[in-house]
């Protein structure tokens, strides 16, 4: 039963050329995607392109109901999967700072990287500043520490936070999903075309 | 022809298409590894390894850098560099299937090609910070978290979204 790797199913020396073949599956998808184009990405901003809304909520919805799905049928323990741990504080803020960089730079960690590969020279600027952001962050580490284990609420998952059951979580996030892309199309065909 | 070729070869995927297969792959990568994607973890080791390289003693007295520096002094988070790595090779091929491989700096017609730069450089340095604040950017925090119903990946997406839409009307004369 998976996951493969912790349960000793594949010995952990792959673990590196999965890590290779993960990230080749990644770049090509997102690069497909128009996700090397900052211009294509802040389009979900003002309404001309809503790529990342519908590439990012398929991929979770997919990523969610496979994984949950696989559980169901015992093919993997979903509860021995690594949940990113729940920092209230630093996760709104974090969050709101990395928005910010999102409008102003035009890109995100991930899709910056597509962006160097195929030769965008704002991309490669992009990422030049997040290894500064990184090196601001770490320079002022122990001034800030305190704030980033405010709310700590340890690896939690959605289904205890409402108290709520996972499967009615996933179908009303389904449902949310939909009717965004449905009103983004529609919102999509009112404002006014960019070209880029 | 010529020209009809031209256009077709810019053409990016169906957006759903895109999203199913992402989501195959983080799925894929759960099943094997246990853990989701990621994407700011190796500019952070790729910064640690920097700074360990040119003065190690300040990284090691460094409360943040001396989390990452393993005994044989490389980088732990070596998943993710190579996991980077690949999602490099993996975008160069699809940008040189596509014809899409051009040294440029892309841009809105209504901005010159420095204050694109100068706006990447301020966007890239709040990003890599705010993803170090969050533990995670869009990928390793957002859609990972998503991926196995996290809060902290929902709440981490909503305030990256929710503060871009807020904050875009400031900056929509560089976009449109």
């Amino acid at each position: 039963m998976g996951p493969l790797i912790p349960n000793g199913i594949i010995p952990e020396q792959w673990d590196f050329v999965i890590a290779i073949l993960i990230g080749l599956a990644f770049g090509f998808i997102l690069e497909a995607s128009g996700f090397s184009s900052s211009r294509k990405l802040v389009g979900v901003f003002y309404g001309y392109d809503f790529a990342v809304l519908k590439v990012f909520f398929t991929a979770a919805l997919v990523s969610m109901i496979g994984l949950y799905y696989m559980d169901y049928l015992s093919w993997v323990d979903i509860t021995q999967l690594y949940v990113h741990p729940t920092f209230m504080a630093s996760a709104i803020i974090g969050g709101m700072i990395m928005g910010v960089g999102f409008i102003t730079g035009g890109f995100c960690p991930g899709t910056s990287l597509t962006g160097v590969a195929i030769g965008k020279i704002d991309a490669m600027v992009f990422t030049l500043g997040l290894m500064i952001g990184v090196f601001i962050f770490s320079e002022i580490y122990n001034l800030i520490s305190p704030f980033l284990t405010r709310g700590d609420y340890g690896n939690i998952t959605l289904d205890e936070s409402l108290g709520i059951p996972a499967d009615m979580i996933i179908l009303a996030i389904a449902i949310a999903a939909i009717a965004a892309f449905y009103f983004s199309d529609i919102v999509r065909g009112k404002v006014k075309k960019v070209f880029y | 022809m010529e020209k009809e070729k031209k256009v077709k070869r810019s053409v990016y995927w169906n957006p759903y298409f895109g999203g199913f297969l992402l989501g195959l792959v983080i799925i894929f990568t759960f099943y094997i590894t246990g853990r989701g994607l990621g994407a700011s973890g190796a500019m952070k080791s790729a910064v640690v390894a920097a700074v360990d390289a040119v003065a190690p003693e300040h990284a090691e007295s460094n409360a943040y850098y001396s989390k990452f520096i393993t005994e044989e002094g490389s980088p732990l988070n070596a998943w993710l560099v190579w996991e980077a790595l690949g999602v490099l090779v993996g975008a160069f091929v699809s940008g040189a299937i596509s014809g899409r491989l051009k040294l440029k700096v892309q841009h809105s017609p209504k901005i010159t090609a420095k204050r694109r730069l100068v706006m990447a450089l301020i966007g890239g340095v709040l990003f890599g910070f705010g993803a170090q604040v969050a533990r995670g950017c869009t990928s390793g925090a957002a859609l990972s978290g998503m991926a196995v119903l996290a809060t902290g990946g929902f709440v981490t997406m909503l305030a990256i979204f929710g503060t871009g839409y807020l904050a875009a009307y400031f900056f929509r004369k560089n976009w449109i």
